[in-house]
C-alpha cells in the first residue's frame, strides 16, 4: 500500500526557565494510505503536538513531515482536523457551520449546501440544519464537527480525541458511526484517544506514546475483521490485547497508570 | 424467579410488580395534581405589571398631594402639575422641542461616533499582540480619566456650537467601547482560531468569520452603558457653554431661580434617557439576531 503520511525524526523542544524540554521526542511513523491509525499514551505525552505539527500549525523543532510525498511544514490545509471541543460556531446554524470549510475555500454557498445536504440526510443530522449548536446534544454537535471536517475534503483526517467530552453511551454510538463513515470514504484516519477500548475497536494500527517526554514505545496492528461490532469488544483476543496494552501504558518508561472508561 | 449465582457475581431476582405494588382502586380515581408552571408563570408577570404601575402612581400622587397641602414646599419640590403645565408652556411658547433635538441629536451623534470607532479599535488590537500591549495601558489611563473635567478645553477648542458638545459625548464613550472589543477580542477561542487556520483560512477571514461575531456580545453590552454617558457629556458640554439644549436650559433656569422650570428640565432628561435607552435595547436586539445561542 502507498503511504500517505511520513514523519521522520519528528521532534519539539519548548525553554522554559532557561532549560530545554522535549515535549515530543523523536518520532517516525510512517502511514499507509486508508488505515485507521490510533495514537494512545498517557496525557501531556505529546499527542496533540504531534498533531498540531501535521496540521501545519507549529513547526516542528527537528525533522520531516511528508504527505504524499510532499514537505507540509508549517503548511496548513492539507488535512482535516477535529478537536475534542466540537469548535463549532454557536452564531451559526449547524448547515452553515458544515460548510464553513468550503466557503473558506470560495466554493459558493449554493454548491456548498448541495453538497452538505446529503450527507446530513444520511449521517444521522438530517432535518437538524436550520438549528443552533445550543439547540443539539453534544453528540450531534459533534457529528457536525465530523461532517464539517469530511466536507473539507482531504484524503487526511486527524481527530484528536473527538469523544472525550461525550458520556459512556453517546461515545459507543459515535464510534459505529465514525467507522460507518470510514467505510463509505476510505480516508486516512489518524485518531488520538486515550480510551483503549476505543482505539482497539476502531484501529487498524495502534501507537503506543510513552509518558512526557513522549516517544512512541509500540506498534500493534489489530487484525479484528470489519465491519466490527460490539460483540467483538468481549472476546478473549479483544481482551488479551487490552491487558497487553494496559500492561504498555503502565509501566512505558514513566510508570504512569492510565484510566480507562 | 431465583437470584442466579455466577462466577464473579450475582444476578438477582426482579420484578416490577415487587418494587412498586400496583395503587390501589379508589387511590387511582383521584386526580393527579399537575402543576401549570405557565399559568403560574403570566399570574406572577401580571402581578408585577400592576405592582409597578401602581407604585409609579402612588408616588406622582404623594408627591402632588404633599406639596398641596404645604408638607414639602412647592418652592423647591415644585410639583407633577405644575411641572405639567410649565412643559406645556415651553412647548408652545419657549423652545422645548428645539431643545430637546439639540441634545439628543449631539447625544447620539456622539455615542454612534464614539461607539464605532472605540469598537474598531479594540478590535484592532486582535491584530497585533505588540500593538496591543503598547496601547493597553494608555486605554486604562484614559478610562480613568474624568473626561468631563476636559469639558472647558474642548469648548474653548472647539466652539461653544454643537460639535463641543459632540465632541464630549464622543469622549465620555470612546474608551469603554474600545476596552468592551478588547475583551471580546481577548475572549476568543484560541482552538476556534486554530481550527479555522486548519481550514485554510486566512487571517482577515479568521477575523471577519470569528473574531467579529464572537466580540460582538462584548460590544453590544457597552451600548447600554454608553448610552448614558454620552447624554451626560452632552448635557455637560452645554452646562459649560451653550445657547440651545436642555442642560442650557437648567442651568439657566438655575440662575434665574426658576425651580420650575430645573424641574421641567430632569423631567424631561429623564424621558429623554429613557427613550434613547428603549432605543438602543432595540438596536440590542436587532444586532443580536442570529446568535442562536441566546436561545439556550
Amino acid at each position: 500500500m502507498k503511504t500517505k503520511i511520513e514523519i521522520a525524526g519528528v521532534s519539539k523542544w519548548f525553554r522554559r526557565d532557561g532549560q530545554e524540554i522535549a515535549a515530543m521526542q523523536e518520532t517516525n511513523l510512517s502511514i499507509e494510505e486508508g488505515r485507521f491509525v490510533s495514537i494512545i499514551g498517557p496525557s501531556g505525552c505529546g499527542k496533540s503536538t504531534l498533531f498540531n505539527i501535521i496540521a501545519g500549525l507549529i513547526p516542528p523543532s527537528t525533522g520531516r513531515v511528508l504527505a504524499d510525498g510532499e514537505d507540509i511544514i508549517g503548511k496548513t490545509g492539507h488535512v482535516g482536523y477535529m478537536l475534542q471541543k466540537d469548535m463549532l460556531l454557536p452564531w451559526r446554524t449547524i448547515l452553515d457551520n458544515i460548510i464553513l470549510g468550503m466557503e473558506i475555500r470560495g466554493v459558493p454557498r449554493k454548491e456548498a449546501v448541495a453538497r452538505a445536504q446529503p450527507l446530513m440526510d444520511r449521517y444521522g443530522l438530517k432535518g437538524f440544519g436550520g438549528h443552533y449548536p445550543a439547540e443539539l446534544s453534544g453528540g450531534m454537535r459533534q457529528r457536525a464537527a465530523l461532517l464539517r471536517t469530511l466536507l473539507y475534503d482531504r484524503d487526511i483526517i486527524l481527530l484528536d480525541e473527538p469523544f472525550g467530552a461525550l458520556d459512556a453511551q453517546t461515545r459507543l454510538t459515535m464510534q459505529n458511526w465514525l467507522l460507518e463513515i470510514w467505510e463509505d470514504f476510505r480516508k486516512t484516519v489518524l485518531f488520538v484517544t486515550h480510551d483503549i477500548d476505543e482505539a482497539i475497536y476502531l484501529s487498524d494500527d495502534i501507537y503506543v506514546f510513552s509518558g512526557r517526554p513522549g516517544r512512541i514505545i509500540s506498534k500493534i496492528s489489530v487484525d479484528m475483521p470489519r465491519p466490527r461490532h460490539m460483540e467483538d469488544t468481549v472476546s478473549a483476543s479483544f481482551m488479551e490485547l487490552k491487558a497487553h496494552l494496559l500492561d504498555l501504558l503502565s509501566d512505558g518508561g514513566t510508570g504512569t497508570k492510565v484510566h480507562i472508561s | 424467579m431465583e437470584n442466579v449465582q455466577k462466577k464473579g457475581y450475582v444476578i438477582h431476582r426482579f420484578e416490577a410488580a415487587e418494587s412498586a405494588p400496583p395503587l390501589k382502586q379508589e387511590a387511582r380515581q383521584e386526580r393527579p395534581v399537575i402543576l401549570d408552571e405557565e399559568a403560574q408563570e403570566r399570574r406572577s408577570r401580571r402581578i408585577v405589571t400592576i405592582g409597578r404601575l401602581a407604585v409609579a402612581v402612588l408616588i406622582v400622587a404623594l408627591w402632588e398631594v404633599l406639596t398641596r397641602i404645604g408638607w414639602m414646599d412647592a418652592y423647591y419640590w415644585s410639583s407633577p402639575s405644575r411641572i405639567l403645565s410649565t412643559t406645556w408652556t415651553q412647548i408652545t411658547a419657549g423652545t422645548l422641542l428645539e431643545d430637546i433635538a439639540y441634545t439628543s441629536s449631539s447625544t447620539i451623534l456622539g455615542f454612534v461616533g464614539g461607539t464605532l470607532i472605540g469598537s474598531l479599535l479594540g478590535l484592532s488590537f486582535w491584530w497585533s499582540r505588540k500593538f496591543a500591549g503598547i496601547s493597553e495601558p494608555f486605554l486604562i489611563l484614559l478610562n480613568a480619566m474624568p473626561k468631563l473635567a476636559l469639558a472647558p478645553v474642548l469648548v474653548i477648542l472647539l466652539g461653544i456650537g454643537f460639535f463641543s458638545k459632540v465632541a464630549l459625548a464622543f469622549a465620555m464613550t470612546v474608551v469603554v467601547a474600545a476596552l468592551s472589543a478588547h475583551s471580546g477580542v481577548q475572549s476568543v477561542d484560541k482552538d476556534m482560531e486554530k481550527l479555522m487556520y486548519s481550514l485554510g483560512a486566512k487571517r482577515h477571514q479568521v477575523f471577519t468569520k470569528v473574531v467579529i461575531p464572537w466580540a460582538m456580545p462584548w460590544m453590544i453590552s457597552s451600548l447600554r452603558i454608553n448610552i448614558a454617558l454620552s447624554l451626560a457629556g452632552a448635557i455637560v458640554g452645554e452646562f459649560i457653554a451653550s445657547s440651545h439644549g436642555i442642560g442650557r436650559m437648567v442651568i439657566y433656569a438655575g440662575t434665574i431661580l426658576d425651580i420650575n422650570l430645573v424641574w421641567v428640565g430632569v423631567v424631561v432628561l429623564s424621558v429623554l434617557s429613557m427613550v434613547m435607552y428603549m432605543g438602543v435595547v432595540l438596536l440590542e436586539k436587532w444586532l443580536s439576531k442570529g446568535y442562536g445561542m441566546k436561545k439556550a
